[in-house]
């Protein structure tokens, strides 16, 4: 990984440029990236205890979160895959929305219709993603053509896993991106891994980041574990876009350090000494021992600062617990902006049979027809 | 009122709506300085500006999901596919994505955009130019499928879809493009997207059809009365998604006796649906099996195209044997 951009070595130590952040940023992005790794370990445990049905954790990925959205502004896009959500909670999804859509009750803004983990934050232009591998980059190629058409200097960061550089969205949205010369950033995270198969075997090009200039636009390395590198490449790349001079590609090289899902046991197809290696590059640890050096944050204050978070997750899952259920209109809701007649037909065949058994609730009633 | 073709009442319709709304951006393949293939956006790119009509790499995965993107962020796209036969590559960004983005996300983002296609047989384009998809997309929930079939419905049909907050599928009958001439109001007018045209009133045999079949079976409807005194009543159903559910089940009633005509394959086409409408709701009123007329369950020919799609012949025996059964 020497190409790579890096500020902070594994050891914490300065080997780069370093952005001019405040103290008070720097800890906020330290606080970031705790809060990413707890949440994980919370929803961890839901799933385990059948709380709730899946996660997608983003542990050992809290670097290229935090980092890749920090420059952004509140009203820039974020176009998300599975891994994002950290990134929508510091850019102001609130944490409720967010565990409200892990268990996918009535709090849930997308209605619990989504699977866990497929997070939605209007306020903050981060778009609901649907499940399916590189189809939001054209959408949001699309979305950025729309900020420049109107003369806007919004920019939309666009995310996607090393597995979705093979997918047919990831070239048809680099091309296009490149050809509109569109104010995108393409954040691909590579975390080593598609579910079992080996960012290595997803390509026979000389590296991600070598495809991007096939498009007509450069291809960055960073290092993925390192914050700062993340939110410096981000940065340029974002102001780079805003000033109308087109796209950038941004590989951040990371690595998953636990399973695809809560379904997935990577022991299966990886070797322990990989994720041991990776283990010392971790990416908090660094960033921790970069500010205490610094003396943004003092020896032992992580452990504090985790139990504070920790409190305030936990108090949002207890909320959420006693969610109501989803009303059953809901079935047929949402498909077009008004429920056609042959729906509304479906629901009543539907109600008039849930009702004679018992199951209805109040407010179900039958559509008009 | 002009008296236009299908396809310049198509290009009149694009007009209408860029003017009224500078949201709206006609975009594909050959669409721009060329005015496409068939010329449905012919000087739009000189009247409009490139920004507003143009032409796009060579991708309909492309092309369908940044129309996504940009009705996600407050434009009105209208996306031509060249030829519906090559909007598979899309296929995916239609139904994983446009149509269900509303749904997903709980109402919060929506995608308000057309999908313009030439489809259908009839111009010796063999497999892959001549298609009939419709089944495929009316299958798939929280799309909407319309297929015009005169010059004044493919004007009001092409504003009321452009102006849907929901992703319509707009079929053009390629067939149609110019062999039909028609009254088209100037300026903007809408036609509503679930309701049913009736084309000639009948008490005697109900015949289902849309597109490019409905000058066939007119053509058969008028046979029929002449040579037999049989009274069809023709119905184009326009909207095959949300469908006129009630306009259909009423027209079955009037006669009892059922006709559908289409030129897709018949195995799980329209045709089936509309047969388990009538089944399921008004069985009791059928006096004959509805019978279906329709292409083959092959893939599209090229020298024997003529054999594949339903003609007057075919129709008009399929509303013999029902009127007579
Ligand atoms: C089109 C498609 N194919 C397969 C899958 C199943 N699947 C889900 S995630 C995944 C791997 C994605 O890898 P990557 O893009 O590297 O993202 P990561 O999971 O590492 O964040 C696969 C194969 C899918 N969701 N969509
Ligand atoms: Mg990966």
């Amino acid at each position: 990984m020497s190409s790579a951009l890096q500020i902070l070595a594994p050891d914490g130590s300065v080997v780069g440029e370093l952005p001019g952040l405040s103290d008070a940023e720097l800890r906020e992005l330290f606080v970031h990236m705790l809060q990413i790794r707890c949440m994980d370990g919370r929803m961890l445990k839901l799933q385990r205890a059948g709380r709730i049905g899946f996660v997608g954790t983003a542990t050992g990925l809290e670097a290229t979160l935090v980092g890749a959205a920090a420059p952004l502004r509140q009203d820039d896009w974020l176009w998300s895959g599975l891994r994002e959500g950290g990134a929508a909670v510091m850019r102001g999804l609130p944490l409720a929305e967010y565990v409200a859509q892990m268990y996918c009750n009535a709090n849930d803004t997308a209605k619990g219709r989504q699977m866990c983990n497929h997070f939605q934050h209007k306020g903050t232009n981060y778009p609901s993603w649907s499940s399916v591998i590189g189809t939001q980059i054209t959408h949001g190629v699309g979305a950025a053509f729309a900020s420049m058409r109107r003369g806007e200097d919004t920019v939309h960061a666009i995310h996607f896993g090393d597995g979705a550089t093979s997918s047919n969205g990831f070239h048809s949205g680099l091309n296009f991106a490149g050809v509109w010369k569109v104010p995108a950033v393409f954040v691909c995270t590579d975390n080593g891994w598609a579910i079992s198969v080996a960012s290595s075997a997803q390509t026979a090009a000389k590296s991600f980041a070598a495809k991007a200039p096939a498009y007509g636009f450069p291809g960055v390395e960073v290092d993925g574990n390192d914050v700062l590198a993340c939110q410096s490449a981000m940065a340029d790349a974002i102001e780079r876009a805003r000033r109308g001079e087109g796209p950038t590609m941004l590989v951040l090289k990371t690595y998953r350090m636990l399973g695809h899902s809560s379904s997935d046991d990577p022991t299966k197809y990886r070797a322990d000494e990989e994720v041991e290696a990776w283990a010392k590059r971790d990416p908090i640890a660094r960033f921790e021992r970069y500010l205490i050096e610094r003396g943004v944050v003092s020896e032992g204050e992580r452990a504090d600062l985790e139990t504070q978070l920790l409190v305030k997750i936990d108090a949002v899952i207890h909320e959420q617990e006693a969610a109501p259920p989803m009303a059953l209109k809901t079935l047929v809701e949402d498909v077009y902006a008004e429920v056609p007649y042959h729906l509304r037909r479906e629901y009543n065949d539907f109600i008039a049979v849930a009702e004679k058994l018992g199951h209805a609730q109040p407010g179900d009633g039958a559509f008009p027809l | 009122m002009a008296n236009l073709t299908l396809i310049q009442a198509v290009n009149d319709g694009l007009r209408t709506v860029m003017k009224a709304d500078d949201s709206v951006v006609v975009f594909g393949e050959d669409v721009g300085p060329k005015g496409g293939v068939f010329l449905a956006t012919e000087g739009l790119t000189a009247d409009f500006g490139e920004s507003r009509c143009f032409d796009t790499p060579l991708s309909e995965d492309g092309i369908i999901g940044t129309a996504i993107g940009m009705a996600m962020n407050g434009l009105r796209p209208v996306a031509e596919i060249q030829f519906q036969d090559f909007i598979f590559p899309a296929f995916d960004q239609i139904v994983s994505e446009a149509a269900k983005l509303r749904y997903r996300s709980g109402g919060q983002y929506t995608a308000p955009m057309v999908i313009r296609t030439p489809y259908g047989g009839g111009i010796r384009g063999g497999l892959y130019h001549s298609q009939s998809g419709e089944a495929y997309f009316a299958h798939t929930a929280g799309l909407k499928v319309v297929i015009p079939s005169t010059p004044h419905d493919a004007k009001g049909l092409l504003i009321a879809s452009i102006q849907d907050p929901d992703p319509v599928l707009f079929m053009e009958p390629k067939a149609l493009y110019r062999s039909v001439k028609g009254e088209v109001p100037e300026g903007e007018y809408t036609v509503d997207l679930s309701t049913l045209r009736t084309v000639r009133q009948g008490g005697d045999v109900t015949i289902y059809c849309y597109g490019a079949m409905v000058p066939v079976v007119e053509r058969a409807a008028a046979q029929a009365a002449e040579q037999r005194g049989i009274d069809c009543l023709v119905v184009d159903l326009r909207t095959l998604m949300p469908l006129d559910e009630e306009g259909v089940l009423e027209a079955a009633k009037q006669t009892g006796r059922v006709v559908v005509v289409h030129e897709a394959p018949r195995f799980c086409g329209y045709g089936a649906e509309i047969s388990a409408l009538i089944a399921e709701h008004c069985i009791e009123y059928m006096e004959a099996p509805v019978r279906r007329v329709t292409g083959f369950d092959t893939p599209f020919p090229n020298t024997l195209e003529h054999h594949y799609l339903p003609d007057d012949r075919r129709v008009l025996d399929a509303i013999e044997s029902v009127y007579d059964f």
